[in-house]
């Protein structure tokens, strides 16, 4: 679904990635962790082309991202993603979030979009607010808001950069549950997180990034089930965050 | 001065040797004020908008040309700039045409006014859009982008919308700013408000010019309030509900 080839990329002199390759297939529940500075959100940024690198190339679905000719508004469409900031759109209703993107790119008729937003907002538990503005709800409420967001595109892989960072501890819970369900699914999924318990429950493979490079790319069970075969800067990394 | 002899009402005396009166001059010179601003509004607006957005894309040549026009009209003194329009362009252009815009041209004052006012506020509308924009999350427009939008529809519904609310009230001084500025049309021979006060006092002479120069001082005050409410009404229509400014 994602494949992930020998991607470098500059800020001026500055190396951020190196030589990244990984995959992530179809069904794939894929958690990317590392310290801050490491690389991973620029990393998952690159995959629907937000941020542009120098060097390798990487394929959505057959469609590679490096390729000057590829229609970057249409392979983004199809990838969803779930900022850690959340981004909804402040002067549209929680309603008129959802619906825009899939009028202007997907061409559907306002009342097909509104019905298609207002079953994802029963999903995710929001019906209620349907009416309401962004600034009217919590983080863990507009984090799920923008995860409908991305849903309603029917996207083909789903991207989440962070998204409990910034939320208050008691909104976590609640972001995180609506991805697990997610995963359940079946989506394909790519998540910068260091929530180690989404990743025990629901990942496949975890990468860990350190210094722009990819340093441990393995299944789950591999990654917290066998400490001694990590890395240095991996165990050191885990041994930070799982102390609690 | 302790002798002046107060008379308000020497607006509604005879001009002399004529039928008509002074305050018809006035009425008549605020009607050109509220037209030149207003249509120079339009102007500054619609361009500001497209300049100030063209400094923020991301193609270099694109918003180098942007900076260039605000630069230049910005640094040049508004009734510089006016006089370059009407007395010195009809002389840069081909003979038929400058012949055009001395002789032919209706209301050349008035309608070089609108254009040379447009365009000098256009460069302050287009720092203030622009810095409106710049004021937005950064996450905002790739949030546009990664739903699929282009560019261009990304700034239309995502950023655009917010930076107008973002910079009304700096743009309130700026529309309150052109009515104020419309004076300097009477430099080329627009027959605006304060053309009509120089008629008034310089060559009629009536005997209360003090009262007159007050008065205009008055309506204009009286303008750029209601200019200022109608932006204020404006803000309040379209204040976005728990949404805090700046608190981003």
């Amino acid at each position: 679904m994602i494949s992930i080839k020998n991607v470098s990329k500059w800020y001026g002199n500055f190396q951020v990635l190196t030589d990244c390759t990984t995959e992530v297939k179809k069904g794939d529940v894929v958690v990317v962790c590392g310290p801050s500075g490491s690389g991973k959100s620029t990393l998952i940024k690159c995959v629907n082309a937000l941020e542009p690198f120098q060097k390798g190339d990487i394929v959505v679905d057959g469609t590679s991202i490096a390729d000057p000719s590829t229609n970057l508004p249409k392979i983004r469409s199809r990838v969803g993603m779930v900022f850690q900031h959340f981004e909804l759109f402040p002067h549209l209703t929680i309603t008129r979030n959802l619906a825009l993107a899939q009028e202007k790119v997907l061409g559907r008729s306002k009342d097909e979009a509104m019905t298609k937003g207002l079953a994802l907002l029963e999903r995710v538990g929001l019906k209620d607010h349907a009416h309401k503005f962004p600034g009217q709800l919590s983080g863990g409420q507009q984090q799920r808001v923008a995860i409908a967001r991305a849903l309603a595109m029917d996207p083909i892989v789903m991207l989440f950069d962070e998204p409990t960072s910034a939320l208050d501890p008691e909104m976590v819970n609640e972001v995180l549950d609506v991805m697990v369900e997610l995963a359940q699914e079946g989506m394909t999924m790519m998540c910068v997180t260091h929530e180690m318990g989404f990743a025990r429950k629901v990942a496949h493979r975890v990468i860990f990034m350190d210094k722009g490079h990819i340093v441990e790319d393995c299944a789950k069970e591999e990654f917290f089930g066998d400490l001694n075969s990590r890395s240095e800067r991996a165990r050191h990394f885990l041994s930070k965050i799982l102390q609690h | 001065m302790s002798q002046y002899q107060w008379d308000w009402l020497v607006i509604f005396e005879n001009v002399t040797d004529t039928d008509e009166f002074y305050y018809q001059w006035l009425i008549s010179g605020l009607g050109w004020t509220l037209l030149i601003a207003l249509s120079a509004w339009v102007i500054a607006l619609i361009l500001g908008t497209i300049i100030g957005t063209a400094r923020t894309l991301p193609n270099k040549f694109v918003a180098g040309i942007a900076t260039a026009y605000v630069e230049l009209f910005r640094n040049i003194p508004l009734i510089v700039q006016l006089f370059m329009w009407f007395f010195v362009l009809p002389e840069m252009v081909p003979t038929n045409i400058g012949n055009w815009m001395k002789q032919d041209m209706p209301h050349p004052g008035i309608i070089t006014s609108i254009i040379g006012l447009g365009l000098f506020t256009a460069a302050r509308v287009a720092e203030q859009i622009r810095t409106g924009i710049l004021a937005l999350p950064r996450g905002q427009k790739n949030a546009g982008l990664a739903l699929g939008l282009t560019l261009a529809q990304t700034y239309r519904h995502v950023l655009l919308p917010m930076a107008f609310r973002v910079v009304i009230p700096p743009l309130t001084s700026e529309f309150m700013s052109i009515f104020k500025n419309s004076a300097v049309a009477y430099s080329i021979t627009a027959t605006e408000l304060f053309f009509q006060m120089k008629q008034i006092t310089g060559d009629y002479k009536p005997a209360n010019q003090i009262e007159v120069v007050t008065i205009v001082g008055l309506i204009y005050i009286l303008v750029a309030f209601s200019a200022n409410r109608i932006m204020t009404f404006i803000e309040r229509r379209v204040q976005v509900p728990g949404y805090i400014s700046g608190g981003k």
